[in-house]
């Protein structure tokens, strides 16, 4: 019975991890931008996520309204004040803006909150749970985040393959200078790219700062789950992100059941076997441009 | 006084050190076929780069409809009504035939064209619409990045090397559609590399050599030889 639990708060957990991977996924997909600030980002927006609830004394769902769209537009400034001008410069150069980014972020973040841990407080919620079968019982709050998690995947899916600008979005993956032959302008589509990965990650970042502990320099441990969630899933794929995330979750879960302490550990395995064996990862994006 | 839809003025283009284009003038008038013929390597493909705006002259004018756009990005042009299929097509592959068909209807600009019209002018085309781009054949292709750039509504749609590397019946098959574009009013810029079909099919021919025009004429008043001499350059 442990190890069905472990799988089910594996999965739970795996769900947070999904939507926290999908703006990494979405980034590299479209723009091929490996955005390492990532994970910082996710703690930025929990800070700010901190404050609304402690300065306002108001509901965390107030901070997720209000910090998810400031995130989004914190993105689109980014895609277009830094990473649309590194992009000119080859590939490796928004990896090293987003290095930059990410140190620059850290230390401010540390100069204004201190190192101290920090949660954002949810109140009883963070306590409550159901029992679904004899001695199983699965808590409120991580099934909230599972769904949210989830919904998210499967909206920007639906999003990318229905929509107008979903579209536009693959097809400037597919080969970006033949979309300004449609009369798209691709840095636009770029930024509206990143203004949704910021919102995603944002979201994930609120989500993990009231179910966890968080730091300023919490965000590299975040990238790595990140990381690992779009690399098990395949690069490119929401589908494969999600199955990562979900994957990654239950590993993390089933071996903190065999230990406590190989937790992480065991998600870095099955990372690194996927890396091994399934190089190109679970559900690989299936036609490879040229 | 009328105008030409579109007209190029003394347009010089650099490659780093290689000059591609010197000097080039061209005038195309509205409902007007013209198609610019020459052998590898004299231009034509970075004319039409010029005129989408991919590549941006160093010298010259280009304008649309009595308005400069020598300095306007491509997707604007496209806004504008000047639709390009490029050289090697460049469908996209990941999207469905649809979905590049959609694509290229992404300025919402009106006009005589959208799928069903698409559909009855391209039956190719409609018989491929689910599947993928990575898995057309170079016919379907050319189909689909016409079909695609007509999707636009385009007043003039530009089209680099149509029968490039195409099978004779594909290439057959994509002229068979020429009518039902032309009629509808779109102005048409053709970079072909063969001479007889651009010659069936166009009102004028321009031809270049090595970056600069050497003949230009209607089909009835140019003679095999001097096209010939003209494209060779001898």
């Amino acid at each position: 019975m442990q190890w069905i639990n472990a799988l089910i708060q594996g999965l739970l957990l795996g769900g947070l991890y999904a939507l926290l991977a999908s703006g990494l996924s979405l980034m590299f997909g479209v723009m091929r931008i490996v955005n390492l600030a990532h994970g910082t980002f996710a703690v930025l927006a929990a800070y700010l996520g901190l404050i609304i609830v402690q300065e306002f004394d108001v509901s965390p769902v107030i901070a997720i309204i209000v910090v998810v769209p400031v995130m989004a537009a914190l993105g689109y400034a980014v895609q277009r004040g830094l990473f649309n001008l590194s992009l000119k410069r080859g590939g490796l150069s928004p990896l090293l803006v987003a290095f930059g980014l990410a140190v620059v972020l850290t230390q401010g973040l540390q100069e204004v909150f201190s190192a101290d841990t920090q949660s954002i407080p949810i109140g009883a919620l963070a306590g409550e749970s159901f029992e679904i079968a004899g001695d199983l019982f699965i808590g409120v709050f991580p099934l909230i985040t599972f769904v949210i998690g989830v919904l998210v995947v499967l909206a920007l899916q639906v999003f990318l393959s229905k929509f107008a600008l979903g579209r536009a979005m693959r097809a400037a993956s597919d080969d970006s200078e033949a979309v300004t032959l449609m009369g798209i302008d691709n840095k636009q589509v770029y930024a509206l790219s990143t203004a949704i990965a910021f919102a995603t990650v944002g979201l994930a970042g609120l989500l993990i700062g009231m179910r966890t502990q968080f730091s300023p320099t919490f965000g590299d441990a975040i990238l790595i789950f990140a990381f690992e969630a779009v690399i098990i899933g395949g690069l490119g794929s929401l589908w494969g992100t999600l199955i990562g995330g979900l994957v990654l979750g239950c590993a993390q879960t089933i071996g903190a059941q065999i230990n406590p302490s190989y937790g992480v550990l065991a998600g870095h395995l099955v990372f690194l076997a996927i890396l091994a064996f399934r190089p190109s990862g679970l559900l690989p994006k299936v036609v490879s441009s040229r | 006084m009328t105008h030409p839809l579109l007209s190029i003025e003394g347009i010089d283009v650099f490659y780093s050190d290689f000059q591609a284009l010197y000097d080039l003038n061209l005038t195309l008038n509205e409902g007007e076929l013209l198609a610019v013929i020459g052998a590898n390597g004299a231009g034509k493909s970075t004319l039409m780069k010029c005129i989408s705006g991919l590549l941006q002259p160093s010298k010259g004018k280009i304008t649309f409809d009595g308005s400069d756009v020598s300095k306007l990005a491509a997707h604007k042009r496209v806004k504008l009504g000047i639709s390009l299929t490029p050289e090697g097509r460049r469908i996209f592959p990941s999207l469905t035939v649809e979905e590049n068909l959609q694509v290229g209807s992404h300025t919402k600009r009106k006009g005589p064209w959208d799928l069903a019209k698409i559909y009855s002018a391209f039956p190719l085309v409609k018989d491929r619409k689910e599947r993928k781009g990575v898995n057309l054949s170079g016919g379907e292709q050319q189909a689909t990045a016409i079909a695609r750039a007509l999707m636009s509504n385009p007043r003039v749609l530009l089209l680099d090397e149509v029968s490039l590397g195409l099978a004779p019946v594909a290439v057959e098959e994509i002229y068979s559609a020429f009518p039902a574009i032309t009629s509808a009013g779109t102005t048409v810029l053709l970079v072909e590399q063969d001479v007889n079909q651009a010659l069936k099919v166009a009102n004028r021919v321009q031809c270049l050599l090595e970056g600069r025009t050497v003949l230009e004429g209607t089909p009835a008043q140019l003679q095999r030889e001097q096209i010939a001499a003209a494209y060779f350059g001898i």
